[in-house]
């Protein structure tokens, strides 16, 4: 039996509704937006908007050095923190779901409770645990003997401090998704490998880890999709700076559309920015028909 | 000592190393919200005294008191609990109906509703920040709650996940209510969203905690003071305030303290559709 239109109005309508006012639209708008220079003078009235062709696009890629750098250090960000998010969550989840381990829902609660506190005040401590003069790390280093640098202002280091607590915050959700995963080889094939003889690391590398690759590329690409997006960390903690050593696209993105008002400019560079996204997105959903 | 003695021996001595490293690696990643909650009571003075004190000497609750007598830490309180509780309790009814009708109405275009619905899931929020932006301000929603919670409530996620618990409740329901003369609305209000409960509770929790955190949208589109939530009252405190550490510690606190307890409740819930999520991918 088909549903009556009125049924469909009442149950459709306001998801539809809110997805094409906020979302469909939207997009169509910055797409069109991207080809236009479109200043504060365009936001009043939209004639004032200059029609550029490529322009903006030309500019990104060819002229403009500050997304250079922010597309290094994002590249650079997601290069380090993509496989040592991966390597550590899964060390840890192999370690959690051990046989002898014992307090598993305790450890899983504790290693995730950085992924739900705030970025923002989470932001506010580490600044002070990192603060070269009077934070806590570097009075501990010192204690061993070892001169800490100006973890947030030294431009050879924001960056790795920058990684570091992305990784840090990135941590529980995914030792949870690689425990799932573990949980769902059969007990028989490893009871088979340790018949024919396998040691533990055989066992991991030649069972396990095949066994692993949907969940890793799962886990590989929802990272992907996310550390692309980095904002929160380097806006509160490093503001870009020093010297630029700590942009990201969104910060990019952010500063010439909210602080310069570029927003035909800032408009392509959210989907140059899409772009890369998209096709990231495009191979997770290969993977998960596949998988 | 024989053999199987010595293989006891040896259990015991590489459980208590495993144990040991789960827990200091634990009290590592946690030890800035050990700090922060020391700070928190410490009087200013103690908090740049070195060597730094865990448990501070003189412990104090001055800094939260000034929180909220001196700094006005109550009114984005307030505003965050406002945004927080009206994003998720409205986007949960929305997103609820819309995968009910994806999932068990009959009409043609269904699939490709759904397919629309989730392509927008790959589109990066910054996309579509700046028309959504110039829209707001077209329709006067700029400084407004409306403006703050209207974006986030039709959630494609939550869409998903709805719709992929959906299709584990068996259609006999639907049909049963139905033989009995029910109309699709009470089918809906008084059979299947009881039903949808540990759905909608974790995805009430991921609605929550991003509503609660979300940083970026507020940001833009609240101006007026009187509208900050809580992450943009940290931001603005720590600009004034910088220099006083132990009311910044104090904040962050009163900003993370209200997760951490949603989360301890509902942690089961949680963990059990990310085991979902995981194994599906």
């Amino acid at each position: 039996m088909k549903t009556s239109l009125k049924n469909l109005g009442i149950f459709l309508f306001p998801a539809l509704a809110l997805i094409f006012t906020f979302l469909v639209i939207p997009i169509l708008v910055s797409f069109y937006m991207s080809f236009h220079e479109f200043g504060v003078m365009s936001v009043i009235d939209w004639r004032n908007a200059r029609f550029i062709g490529l322009d903006n696009y030309k500019r990104i890629i060819f002229m403009d050095s500050d997304f250079h750098q922010a597309l290094k250090n994002t590249l650079f960000v997601l290069a380090i923190a993509m496989p040592v998010t991966i390597g550590l969550s899964l060390f840890l989840a192999v370690l959690i779901n051990s046989k002898m381990t014992k307090f598993k829902s305790f450890f899983r609660v504790g290693f995730y409770i950085p992924a739900i506190t705030n970025t923002v005040a989470v932001a506010l401590v580490w600044k002070w645990i990192l603060n070269g003069d009077y934070g806590i790390l570097n009075y501990f280093l010192n204690f061993l003997g070892i001169e800490g640098p100006q973890w947030l202002i030294d431009p050879d280091y924001a960056i790795y401090t920058i990684i570091f607590l992305v990784v840090w915050k990135a941590l529980g959700p995914n030792v949870i998704i690689f425990i799932a995963g573990l949980q769902s080889i059969p007990e028989t094939v490893n009871e088979a490998a340790e018949i024919d003889g396998a040691n533990r690391i055989q066992k991991f590398f030649h069972i396990t880890m095949p066994l692993l690759s949907p969940t890793i590329l799962y886990i590989s690409l929802m990272i992907l999709i996310g550390y692309l997006q980095l904002f929160d960390e380097p806006f509160m903690l490093t503001k870009g700076g020093p010297l630029n050593s700590t942009i990201s696209i969104v910060m990019h993105i952010y500063n010439e559309g909210f602080r310069f008002f570029n927003f035909g400019y800032a408009s392509a560079l959210s989907f140059i920015l899409f772009f890369g996204i998209f096709t990231f997105s495009l191979i997770r959903i290969k993977t998960i028909k596949e998988g | 000592m024989n053999k199987t003695q010595l293989y006891l021996w040896m259990e015991r001595v590489k459980s208590l190393i495993l144990h040991v490293f789960l827990f200091g690696s634990l009290i590592l990643m946690l030890t800035p919200f050990a700090w922060m909650i020391s700070t928190s009571f410490k009087t200013r003075q103690e908090s740049y005294s070195m060597p730094p004190t865990w448990i501070p000497d003189e412990i104090t609750f001055s800094n939260y008191i000034e929180l909220f007598q001196a700094v006005d830490f109550a009114r984005p309180l307030m505003n965050s609990i406002i945004v927080a509780v009206a994003t998720t309790s409205i986007s949960l009814v929305v997103c609820a109906m819309a995968a009910y009708a994806i999932t068990k109405f009959n009409f043609r275009g269904r699939k490709q509703t759904f397919l629309l619905i989730l392509s927008t899931m790959m589109v990066p929020g910054q996309v579509t920040t700046i028309p959504v932006f110039l829209l707001m301000k077209k329709i006067g929603l700029v400084n407004t709650y409306t403006g703050i919670i209207i974006p986030a409530i039709a959630s494609v996620s939550t869409i998903f996940f709805l719709r992929q618990f959906l299709t584990t409740i068996s259609n006999d329901y639907i049909e049963a209510a139905k033989i009995e003369g029910a109309g699709e609305w009470t089918i809906f209000s008084k059979l299947i969203f009881p039903m949808m409960k540990p759905a909608l509770i974790t995805m009430g929790i991921f609605t929550f905690t991003g509503a609660w955190n979300s940083f970026f949208w507020p940001l833009i589109i609240a101006t007026d003071d009187r509208f900050y939530t809580l992450p943009l009252a940290m931001t603005i405190l720590n600009g004034q305030h910088g220099g006083n550490i132990g009311l910044n510690m104090a904040g962050a606190i009163v900003v993370i303290l209200p997760l951490i307890v949603l989360f301890m409740f509902t942690q089961k819930y949680i963990i059990q559709s990310m085991n979902v999520g995981g194994l599906k991918g």
